[in-house]
């Protein structure tokens, strides 16, 4: 774990970003950034665009139009570069759906280095997974032995193990039972502090994200709905009202007191 | 709650063949009774709380064994009835609402089509009736405009409108007892709470008795009147509606601390601590 070398934090800057498929706007024109070693939410609900956001700066969606780039001391690589894929790696929010189902976790782990051409393939792989907490036994298992809350470890351990300064977590614990979701948050935020990363994190759920995140943007129907800081949420200091049905929603149901 | 309970569960076990070739109880000595109320039950995947709805049901997997001391539901013994009459019971009398309608409303039929196959399996109606009494339930579900849902694949709707058909299609046959297994897991948080408003509604209005399947606690405890938590099988704590902040059992209060919460800063989260004495 000690090899780990902080490299110094990378932000990323999305201007006027806009994503659209066969005619249909999924983003409309979103801009934001994420300061070096912020951690930055992004929330709305279903096709609110949020996840095309992500998707669109590493490059799984077609940007029609708009820039990403990353920003900080020392960046240096363009999106769709080599280095920046190095850089900006991805949790996706199903487990069971993103890992090979017929690769052991060694060769799940072994692959982006490969691709990547990093040396000490075995040392990385040990150290990653002692990381993620799941230690050495796990490495020769396919994903079907292993739970929902591990396999979203081995995915966050297939990410980190590029060294990346930017990490992109779509929905990193909506497919988790409470309990689990706890011990990844706890994970992704002591990795964060011990790697001086940068978090873009994409959720539903507004308790996660301000529990994660610093600032967040709120979007509908690919829209920008509201920037505001995570402070200001807790604070219920929310300017929309669709941030405001966010969060009351969020609080479970209400029922009406005369019946409708 | 009330004199006559239309439910009864004593003792319910439920167990499916391991892979040594012995069984593994999924649910381990279940008993409750449900009157007209909304009952919750919650736990995490694999505490059986849905194959405890299954098994009142029927639809537990033909490998599984369903055995329990009592399963009564309005004086019929569920377990050893004929197989003809828990078919008339299933979808008539006691009704499911399923996780996601995407999986669970046949793709290759129109809702009103599926809604009217409903009706017409538990009630002796003329086709005309049928429609108009589908056209009905999909009004009372909220759905603006149902001629055109009506005639709508599952495919063309969106998931709020998917669960809210499906709700309009368990309704129909008028059952006395709605069990529903995660009814708003795969919807937004603002059509979660307006589905909910639709089945507190309905519930309200036809009296009947409702069990609601869910891991979502704060959902389950704003919603029902009586919440009962499984834990690796077994009903580890019943409370009252709104009792959460007095839980005792340390799984209860260890599920409710480990929730990220608004307006509160807790770094890091507590995560729970599974004693094994839970289990047993």
């Amino acid at each position: 774990m000690g090899a780990v070398t902080a490299h110094p934090a990378l932000g990323l800057e999305v201007s006027h970003l806009r994503v659209s498929f066969d005619g249909f706007v999924a983003v409309a024109d979103t801009s934001f950034c994420a300061l070096p070693g912020d951690s930055f939410g992004i929330v709305g609900e279903s096709g609110s665009g949020k996840s095309t956001v992500l998707r669109a700066i590493c490059g799984l969606a077609p940007k029609e139009s708009g820039t990403v780039r990353l920003t900080g001391a020392s960046a240096t690589g363009a999106p769709g570069s080599k280095a920046f894929r190095r850089q900006v790696q991805m949790v996706f929010q199903d487990p069971y759906g993103s890992l090979h189902p017929r690769q052991t976790v060694d060769r799940l782990l072994a692959e982006p280095l490969a691709i990547h051409g990093m040396p000490d393939a075995e040392d990385r792989i040990e150290r990653a997974l002692d990381e993620v907490g799941l230690g050495q036994g796990f490495r020769f298992r396919y994903p079907h032995q292993l739970s929902g809350g591990q396999r979203q470890r081995i995915a966050i351990a297939r990410a980190l193990i590029l060294e990346p300064q930017i990490l992109l977590l779509d929905e990193p614990t909506s497919a988790l039972d409470a309990s689990v979701q706890a011990e990844i948050l706890n994970l992704l935020e002591a990795l964060r502090r011990q790697r001086n990363l940068t978090f873009i994190m994409v959720s539903h759920d507004l308790a996660v994200v301000t529990h994660l995140c610093d600032r967040l943007m709120v979007m509908q129907r690919g829209q920008t709905v509201e920037l505001l800081a995570a402070s200001d949420l807790a604070a219920r200091r929310v300017a929309e009202p669709y941030t405001r049905s966010l969060m009351q929603a969020s609080a479970g149901f209400v029922r009406k007191s005369k019946p409708g | 709650m009330n004199a006559l309970p239309l439910l009864v569960v004593e003792d319910l076990r439920v167990a499916f063949p391991g892979r040594d070739g012995g069984m593994v109880e999924a649910v381990r000595g279940v008993s409750f009774t449900l009157g007209r109320e909304r009952l919750g039950i919650v736990g995490e995947s694999g505490s059986g709380k849905s194959q405890t709805g299954r098994a009142i049901l029927g639809l537990t997997a033909p490998e599984g064994r369903v055995s329990a001391a009592r399963l009564e539901f309005g004086g019929v013994d569920l377990l050893h009835c004929p197989p003809k009459q828990r078919r008339a019971l299933r979808g008539g009398r006691i009704a499911m609402v399923l996780q996601d309608p995407k999986f669970s409303l046949n793709p290759v039929m129109t809702i009103g089509a599926q809604i009217m196959e409903t009706l017409r399996a538990h009630t002796r109606v003329s086709s005309g009736e049928a429609k108009k009494r589908a056209l009905a339930a999909l009004e009372s579900v909220h759905i603006d405009n149902p001629e055109r849902v009506f005639r709508l694949y599952p495919h063309e709707v969106s998931g709020g409108m998917g669960q809210r058909a499906m709700i309009a299609m368990m309704l129909i046959a008028d059952p006395d007892i709605l069990i529903a297994d995660e009814p708003t897991s795969a919807l937004d948080v603002t059509v979660q709470l307006q589905v909910l408003a639709i089945l507190d509604a309905l519930v309200a209005e036809r009296g009947m008795g409702l069990i609601l399947v869910s891991h979502d606690l704060r959902l389950v405890s704003s919603f029902c009147d009586r919440i009962l938590v499984m834990y690796a099988g077994r009903v580890v704590e019943e409370l009252a509606a709104g009792g959460l902040a007095h839980a005792k059992h340390p799984y209860t209060r260890g599920l409710m601390a480990c929730l990220p919460q608004l307006g509160a800063s807790t770094h890091p989260l507590a995560t729970l601590d599974r004693q094994p004495e839970w289990a047993l």
